[in-house]
């Protein structure tokens, strides 16, 4: 086994006191940046980017830079999860489909309980993704030369297909907060034309609505004002403190492996193909919610329902660092910042990498393993701590979540435009949960809506108007079969059980 | 101690080099008071924003600035949000921003309310070079053979992954088509590594990336380069693979497709500012260009390192976007033509 062989190297490589260090410093760090909302960890690392310059210089210094710099990835990967299950404000958007479960969760008292499952499925998503990356990555990194338009267009189908045709909301309803996503997704930049639309001559509208700024508005401003309106207390005040929770956690866990298997394969895809990893978690979650026993309890504060955005999640931010070293192609914004770190370092992402500098692409796969496994250790260790945070009085703690929203809001683009209009859309998210409207299909529009629409229009360009284009081969074709299918399924389960009934 | 003496060292030459040059006489030097805001008006792990913190990163490492330096990305509306900024930090001398083409093509394909004489041009640092690829399973052994069959394959035919829309692929695009009568199908993409990877899968026939995006799949065997859209072949006659380096691209015009396209990568601050601020940052950063690091950054993008400073470099500047407003024009990208 060749692999076993580098990969054993790569420990070599990794196994110095500085590089532990960095590493430790990196996940710490990462969590931090992951907590934060707005900080995203795009940002973190490249603020750090310039740092490691300097590092680079010394012999085997890129792989120390590496190591520091993906550790930050994912601590940010780890951290996403702690605010969206506190207080249903998701730190990253690839956990805002872990607020679904993990918020109830927190509001029965188990928030613990949640953010251990999140961390453990993390950590078993990541591992299942790595050990993809070291024993397959030569086949599957040329599986992604095969997606030209048409096909990420399929798989950005697929993602909404499988989340809206499994949702239990009013089909209506669905429909009209993902086309209001869609709407907001519109502004700013044409991107085929590059001209500007729906901004109304404003020059805040530029730069359009950024997904954070919606999502800090409508889950946690909503959040804060609707508690206040039920009572000035904290729904999950009893959480446990103690330490036994995780290890309590851990023996429910393994009920659920068969969705931890289908969430990290539907990770893995949409990391090597880039999908990225917010698709990846919606797609998991909503694909869990029809295949599991228990999908009519998805939402009010079920484990699984963690479990399987979480897994799937952290499988894509893994896998997304294949195509980066194999191709060039960033699966996620923050595999971008890398990428253009392997750059300023000299060092060229493709497929000679894994050839011409083997210390540095198994160290830093190596890395990948011990890095999660720090991860791992360093946030269980705190999860009585953030449970803790919960008994804190909300009269306290709601006016610091305002202000965290506010900084988070107010980084993303440094507007203080984008704070009034978290406002807007805190006020926006309060009247959808009064008239029930669901949020999911609308932040999904705003996250997906933008890049499924380039490629749509991608694809119509290539193919010059003609649709058969999305069924022109096997892999498009059964990608989006397979979208048409599950975005069917209830109209075809409600019919079936008709004919049913009829005989 | 040693970094003190340097400092003191430093000054002095670049006060020497202030008293030979006649109208630095008259100004007195200047030092940034606080925190410099560079600004790229791209993404991040883009070009621009590569080496605008790699710059950064040289700054800091030779401590050539006492006060820090932090980079932002206002990438929105294709930069526009970063040029409106700077636009609106008149006099502001503690902001400095990194251009790309969009300096050009944003206000005319937006529309957007700037031009590049609302800032300061304060140095050019390089020039990126455009190279025309296609897949190795082609058969156009040269520029002239893939024109040759684009245009026979008729109009429409060909298709060609850029970044950007209205932005420089598109505009050399445009340019080609312009010159030879043809018409591609251009297809926008994010960015430069994504357009080279769908090349390498075949779902484009050509791309015009720069060098450093596309130079990983060249060593790798999958791209082929047919000729660089410099007047001049590149200098660096480092092996790249195992028989061609960057200098034995030919040129375009060798070729028989008489097009040209550098993309500025200069540094420009906002207007108001005064010309001993000007001057602190044009010393700043020639001696970032005199590092060993940013000569290997050079060497590895294959940089064209024509470096101009005042009026020299805003000359340039007038006359790239007099060009970019007759090849818009032309293919009709002005925005309410």
């Amino acid at each position: 086994m060749d692999e076993i062989q580098s990969l054993l190297q790569g420990f070599v490589v990794v196994l110095t006191l500085k590089n532990i260090a960095l590493m430790f410093t990196g996940i710490v760090l990462g969590v931090i940046i992951g907590v934060l909302p707005g900080l995203g960890g795009a940002n973190g690392v490249a603020i750090l980017l310039p740092l490691t310059f300097s590092m680079s210089q010394a012999p085997g210094g890129t792989t120390s830079a590496i190591i520091l710099l993906s550790c930050i990835y994912w601590g940010a990967l780890f951290g996403g999860a702690i605010t969206s299950i506190l207080f249903n404000i998701p730190g990253e958007p690839w956990s805002v489909a872990t607020t679904f479960d993990g918020y109830p969760l927190a509001q029965k008292g188990r928030a613990g309980a949640a953010l251990t499952a999140a961390f453990t499925s993390s950590f078993v998503g990541a591992l299942v993704a790595v050990i993809v990356i070291t024993f397959l990555s030569p086949i599957v990194a040329g599986f992604a030369l095969e997606f030209g338009p048409p096909e990420f267009f399929a798989v950005y189908l697929l993602t909404f297909c499988a989340f809206v045709g499994m949702s239990k909301e009013p089909p209506f309803k669905t429909l009209a907060t993902m086309m209001l996503g869609f709407a907001l997704a519109a502004v700013g930049t044409d991107p085929v034309t590059g001209t500007l639309r729906l901004t109304f001559g404003s020059t805040h509208l530029l730069t359009g609505f950024d997904f954070l700024i919606a999502v800090i508005g409508l889950f946690g401003i909503g959040e804060i004002l609707l508690t206040l309106e039920e009572g000035l207390a904290f729904k999950g005040a009893q959480a446990k403190m103690n330490i036994k929770v995780v290890l309590e956690t851990w023996k429910e866990l393994p009920k659920y492996w068969l969705t931890s298997i289908r969430s990290s394969a539907v990770g893995c895809f949409m990391g090597i193909v880039p999908g990225g990893a917010t698709p990846a978690s919606f797609m998991s979650y909503g694909v869990a919610r029809r295949f599991s026993k228990d999908g009519d309890k998805f939402g009010t504060g079920i484990v699984e329902g963690v479990v399987a955005p979480e897994t799937a999640a952290h499988a894509a931010g893994t896998a997304a660092l294949l195509p980066m070293l194999t191709l060039g192609v960033p699966g996620s914004p923050t595999a971008a910042v890398l990428l253009g770190g392997l750059l300023i370092w000299g060092l060229q992402p493709g497929p000679l990498l894994f050839v011409e500098q083997k210390d540095f692409v198994w160290g830093l796969i190596a890395s990948m393993y011990l890095g999660n496994i720090v991860g791992l250790i360093v946030v269980l260790t705190c999860v009585p701590l953030f449970a803790a945070i919960l008994r804190v009085p909300f009269s306290v703690i709601a006016p610091i979540i305002m202000v965290i929203c506010a900084i988070g809001a107010y980084t993303v683009h440094n507007s203080i435009f984008d704070v009034w209009m978290m406002l807007v859309f805190g006020v926006m998210g309060y009247v959808f949960k009064k008239l029930q409207y669901p949020l999911a299909p609308l932040v999904l529009a705003i996250v997906l809506g933008d890049r499924a629409e380039s490629s749509f229009r991608q694809a119509m360009l290539v193919a010059q108007g003609d649709m058969s284009v999305f069924f022109s081969n096997a892999l498009v074709g059964s990608l989006t079969g397979l979208a048409l299918f599950l975005l069917f399924w209830p109209l075809m389960s409600m019919l079936w059980s008709k004919l049913r009934r009829g005989i | 101690m040693r970094n003190l003496f340097e400092r003191v060292a430093g000054s002095m030459v670049a006060m020497t080099a202030m008293a030979a040059l006649p109208q630095a006489v008259l100004a007195q030097a200047w030092e940034p008071t606080k925190t410099v805001e560079f600004i790229i008006p791209a993404g991040t792990g883009g070009g621009a924003d590569q080496m605008a913190r790699a710059a950064q990163g040289i700054i800091a490492k030779h401590k050539l600035m006492k006060q820090a330096m932090v980079v932002v990305n206002k990438a929105g509306g294709a930069g526009a949000e970063g040029f409106l900024d700077v636009k609106g930090a008149q006099g502001d001398p503690h902001k400095i921003i990194i251009t790309l083409s969009n300096l050009f093509t944003t206000p005319l394909a937006t529309g957007v309310p700037f031009n590049w004489r609302d800032l300061t041009p304060v140095k050019m640092l390089a020039l990126d070079q455009f190279v025309l690829w296609t897949n190795v399973s082609k058969p156009y052994k040269s520029a002239k053979e893939y024109i040759a069959a684009a245009k026979a394959a008729g109009p429409n035919k060909f298709k060609m992954a850029g970044t950007g829309a209205k932005q420089e692929d598109q505009i050399i695009t445009a340019a080609i088509e312009q010159l030879t009568g043809t018409k591609f199908i251009y297809v926008p993409f994010k960015g430069g590594g994504d357009v080279a990877v769908q090349l390498v899968g075949n779902h484009a026939d050509s791309t015009v990336n720069n060098p450093i995006e596309a130079v990983a799949h060249w060593r790798g065997g999958k791209l082929k380069p047919l000729c660089v859209f410099d007047p001049k072949r590149m200098p660096y006659k480092t092996k790249v693979t195992d028989t061609m380096s960057w200098s034995d691209i030919p040129t375009c015009k060798e070729s028989g497709l008489d097009v040209d396209y550098l993309m500025l990568r200069g540094i420009f601050m906002p207007g108001g500012v005064t010309p001993a601020q000007v001057q602190y940052y044009v010393e700043l950063f020639r001696k970032v260009q005199a590092t060993p690091e940013w000569k290997d950054l050079m060497e590895r993008g294959a940089f064209n390192q024509t470096s101009l400073e005042g009026k020299e470099y805003a000359d340039w500047v007038a006359r790239e976007e007099a060009r970019h407003i007759q090849l818009m024009k032309a293919a009709r990208f002005i925005a309410g033509q």
